[in-house]
């Protein structure tokens, strides 16, 4: 698709016959009298991998993905039908399915539905997009990398890396009859390291991309930089020692340790949780769940980055939603069923993993607003603690508000020093009071490098965080250590 | 299946005109429904049918893996295309290949994993059943106050595979899945549970009341739960976490882990890596099960593998091209996936012991029982473990009060050693089963 005059209005209806009038005709078709909100969702995705092992690149895969469901919504129901052969037969199909859930016997008329709209934002304008980009260039890429995370440390035995890219074409049509569309670039560099030293081996992982180009990972050396990191984490580890076991004051790094905000809190404030008052922060706006330093935001406009989206998947435009402001609970995330069941404004966050999934209210990019302390400060100010500054995932149980995230890379803090390294530990605290006790916020807020995917029901969405330097007053550190 | 199977041959006969010295194909079609309610209410319907062609070719040694869901002529030619290209750009692997046309299935049993009602249950008696199930949870008690839901859902599909050396399968599967979700609520705090029974027929389905009143059971259990302090203790691990700790050996002893060097239990065939109560198998062959099927992924038969046999590892799970890099013989357990072939396990599960589940509570002075965990602290390299964990206490061989927001840690390898004692109760929920299992000793971590 290196085609500049490309939209997704003119894809969908080359490839699939799908004019501007029989979009309203499915749209009435799906919606009779009795729903109160519906859509049509159009997706075209490629999807490639390229790997590494063994030094050289043996394994590279492409996959096609398309597809197209109409949706119906009557107050709190929702129904909804897709296929993966786009014709206008089968979305007539996919229409009746969905008003299925209205009780309803009789379709409405057309819905009028106008030209598409240009989206409100261009967050990821790029010329070329990175699956379109021959594959040789990937290949000499994962090369290079391979070189330079061996050349890090010879005991680094292993380089494992890939590169995955994305082109996603999508068009949504609203039961207002808006048309808005997005073409929608993805790229992710993964290296992953063994390193040995004849007692221990051990494991690094880094990497990092956002909705770029392919060239983004030269910029400035970036790819160097992740596959040195790598390397490094699975050095590091190898000295790693027992981590204690108990509770503890924590001290997390900035950037990915973010994942602790999208866990403890962000699940916990999306709007279908809180509509049907299953969260541990439902009825809590207003009041007070943070330490007054701490403000977090969730923002799907930032450029390029890998939560961001120009519109969400039902053709909101993405915006800036205040979570907590000064330690005081003040927004929820919200898709245009839960919005308008509660009665609160969209948000933006109406998110779906593909065409065969029903969307969601869920988070773009979350993160806390920095403060003022200097991280140093932060580390000596811990008498006996842990500096977390690598994480792999985390979950959450948002009707309880507990929640776990477990560090890949963590250090001792004895005396306001960062001394030993210490094994992978799961972090584990409770939503509504961990922020409370978060008594310092340093200045150097971090995005995450562009890696974090998050699974909701079953549905997996691209996403970002990001943090200052924090120092948490006591959490409880799963090692084993006593 | 006539039209898949012609779409198969003439895919395998294009790659070919293009050079290719080896290729294969699975088209897989599934029709699916979801059924969602909630406070007895329809909440949500769903259903589509989808379908998906894999496509793999090898120029030599080199390969590419593809996968499309647009069938029209037009995007298979260009699949053809890009496949090929894609392929030529990669270097060559020794080891790459189809398995030996010896090595594939001669015969394609009928293993008993599809029920036509997958197709045939009408909307009204899918609502129906759903409600019921839910019903049975809000109506156990006064104290569940508020629900997630209750879901059926039902999948239906049929797989055909096909590869060069003239082999062409091909199997029909169905499942029924049906999971409840009630919330509990005292004094102002809430705590959520689920049961579920999944099956590949519909009369396998427990009974909607069945799986709403356990949901319920499990939710009212939690109520006031509260944390330990940090200590070391034995960890009694009901039927579902003994099978999510038995997923653990999957992994490690899953042929690619073994190749890469990232596996816990590398170097460690013929050792003892259990206690000897242990014995694990994978079967891919038991009638009816969710896990079987009558060839893997790339044509090769599912049979019946001992990886863990009182303790020692005897075999790791292998495909065809994990088999050739370890100088060994596929295990019929290559999975197919979006990126070409993996390896998966069947139906695997750990073989029971002699105790009731009330013998190895009862042997706990003081100790965890383990109901869930939640997030992904496992270190598959070097088996460092450490999860969020929920439970009941243990005291003096009785279940008293529910515990939350604590961890549970140890070393996978040092965990399977110090397996005490092993249930007699082991049911096939999922693909993975085992009965209930107690460890001697992990660290818990609370107050």
């Amino acid at each position: 698709m290196t085609d500049t005059d490309l939209t997704p209005q003119r894809f969908f209806a080359e490839k699939f016959g799908i004019a501007q009038e029989n979009l309203g005709r499915i749209l009435g078709g799906a919606l009779g009298k009795a729903a109160d909100d519906g859509d049509i969702y159009f997706e075209y995705l490629v999807g490639e991998a390229i790997s590494l092992e063994d030094g050289v690149v043996k394994k590279a895969s492409k996959s096609v993905s398309q597809g197209a469901g109409v949706r119906a919504m009557a107050e709190s129901r929702t129904g909804y039908g897709y296929s993966d052969d786009i014709t206008i037969e089968n979305l007539a199909v996919a229409a009746r399915t969905a008003r299925a859930i209205a009780s309803e016997s009789h379709q409405s008329g057309a819905v009028a539905v106008g030209p598409a709209l240009p989206s409100s934002h261009d967050l990821y304008p790029v010329r070329t997009f990175p699956t379109d980009v021959p594959a040789e260039a990937k290949i000499d890429l994962l090369l290079r990398i391979d070189q330079i995370a061996r050349a890090y440390d010879p005991r680094i035995t292993k380089v494992f890396a890939s590169v995955a890219s994305q082109q996603k074409i999508v068009l949504i049509a609203t039961a207002e009859g808006l048309v808005v569309g997005d073409i929608l670039p993805l790229v992710r560099l993964s290296v992953s390291c063994i390193a040995e030293d004849g007692r221990n081996r051990q494991t690094g992982t880094h990497g990092g991309g956002g909705r770029y180009e392919l060239s983004y990972l030269l910029d400035g050396h970036r790819y160097e930089r992740f596959a040195r990191e790598a390397a490094r984490q699975a050095i590091v580890n190898l000295d790693a020692v027992e981590a204690p076991a108990g509770y503890l004051d924590v001290v997390l790094g900035p950037g990915w340790p973010g994942v602790l905000l999208h866990e403890a809190i962000g699940h916990g404030l999306e709007g279908d949780f809180n509509r049907k008052k299953v969260s541990a922060f439902s009825g809590r706006l207003g009041e007070r769940v943070a330490a007054p330093t701490v403000t977090v935001v969730d923002d799907g406009t930032l450029p390029g980055r890998r939560g961001s989206l120009n519109v969400d998947d039902e053709g909101t435009p993405t915006g800036r939603t205040v979570l907590i402001e000064n330690g005081v609970l003040r927004g929820y995330l919200q898709d245009r069923l839960n919005a308008r069941l509660m009665g609160m404004p969209v948000t933006g966050n109406g998110r779906r993993e593909s065409y065969a999934h029903i969307p969601m209210p869920r988070m773009t990019n979350t993160f806390m607003l920095p403060g003022e302390a200097d991280p140093q400060e932060i580390i000596r100010s811990v008498k006996h603690g842990l500096y977390a500054v690598n994480f792999g995932g985390g979950q959450v149980d948002i009707t309880n508000g507990k929640f776990v995230f477990s560090a890949s890379e963590a250090y001792l803090i004895e005396d306001g020093q960062v001394t030993r390294p210490v094994k992978g530990a799961t972090l584990i605290g409770n939503g509504p009071d961990v922020l409370t006790r978060v008594s310092m916020v340093g200045n150097d807020l971090q995005l995450d490098e562009g890696v974090g995917t998050c699974g909701k029901d079953g549905q997996s969405v691209p996403v970002g965080v990001g943090l200052p330097t924090i120092r948490v007053d006591g959490m409880t550190v799963g090692g084993t250590r006593r | 299946m006539a039209m898949e199977r012609e779409l198969a041959r003439d895919l395998l006969s294009k790659v070919r005109n293009r050079g290719a010295t080896e290729a294969d194909v699975l088209v897989v079609e599934t029709d699916s429904s979801t059924t969602q309610v909630r406070l007895r209410e329809i909440e949500a319907l769903k259903s589509a049918r989808e379908r998906r062609i894999h496509l793999r070719v090898m120029f030599g040694k080199s390969s590419a893996a593809t996968s499309t869901s647009d069938f029209s002529r037009r995007a298979l030619d260009q699949l053809v295309d890009e496949t090929c290209t894609l392929a030529r750009a990669t270097a060559p692997d020794d080891y790459l290949g189809l398995p030996g046309s010896e090595a594939l299935a001669k015969s394609i049993p009928d293993l008993g994993l599809f029920d036509a009602t997958a197709q045939e249950l009408g909307v009204e008696e899918r609502i129906a059943l759903a409600k019921q199930s839910e019903s049975a949870a809000l109506d156990y008690d006064s104290r569940i106050v508020n629900s997630e839901g209750a879901g059926l859902d039902t999948h239906a599909s049929q797989i055909v595979y096909a590869n060069t050396h003239g082999f062409v399968g091909e199997y029909r599967t169905s499942t029924f899945s049906l999971a409840v979700s009630p919330i509990a609520g005292e004094g102002g705090v809430m705590q959520r549970d689920s049961w579920y029974s999944v099956s590949r027929t519909f009369k396998g389905l427990e009974a909607p009341e069945t799986v709403g009143a356990t949901a319920a059971k499990r939710a009212l259990r939690r109520l006031g739960a509260r944390k330990v302090p940090t200590q070391d203790a034995p960890i009694v691990f009901d039927p579902d976490m003994a099978a999510s700790l038995l997923r653990t050996i999957a992994g490690a002893a899953s042929g690619t882990s073994i190749y890469r060097g990232t596996s816990f239990l590398l170097n460690r065939l013929g050792e003892q890596v259990a206690a000897d109560s242990v014995t694990v198998i994978d079967d891919g062959t038991i009638p009816g099960a969710l896990g079987s099927r009558p060839f893997d992924g790339e044509g090769v038969p599912t049979r019946r593998t001992v990886v863990v046999e009182h303790g020692v590892l005897q075999s790791y799970l292998l495909d065809t091209y994990c088999a050739r890099r370890l100088g060994l013989t596929s295990t019929g357990n290559a999975a197919r996936e979006a990126g070409g072939i993996s390896v998966g396990s069947a139906n695997l599960y750990l073989v029971p012991g002699t105790h009731t589940p009330e013998e190895i509570i009862g042997s706990v002075k003081s100790g965890l029982y383990l109901t869930e965990l939640i997030g992904f602290g496992v270190n598959m390299v070097t088996g460092d473990y450490s999860r969020g964990a929920v439970g009941l206490w243990i005291e003096n061989g009785e279940l008293t009060y529910p515990v939350e927001e604590i961890t549970i840690a140890g070393n996978l390898l040092e965990m399977w050693r110090h397996i005490d004692m092993v249930g007699n109760d082991l049911v096939f929920r999922g693909r993975t089963a085992a009965p209930t299992l107690k460890i001697e000793r992990m660290t818990i971590a609370g107050n």
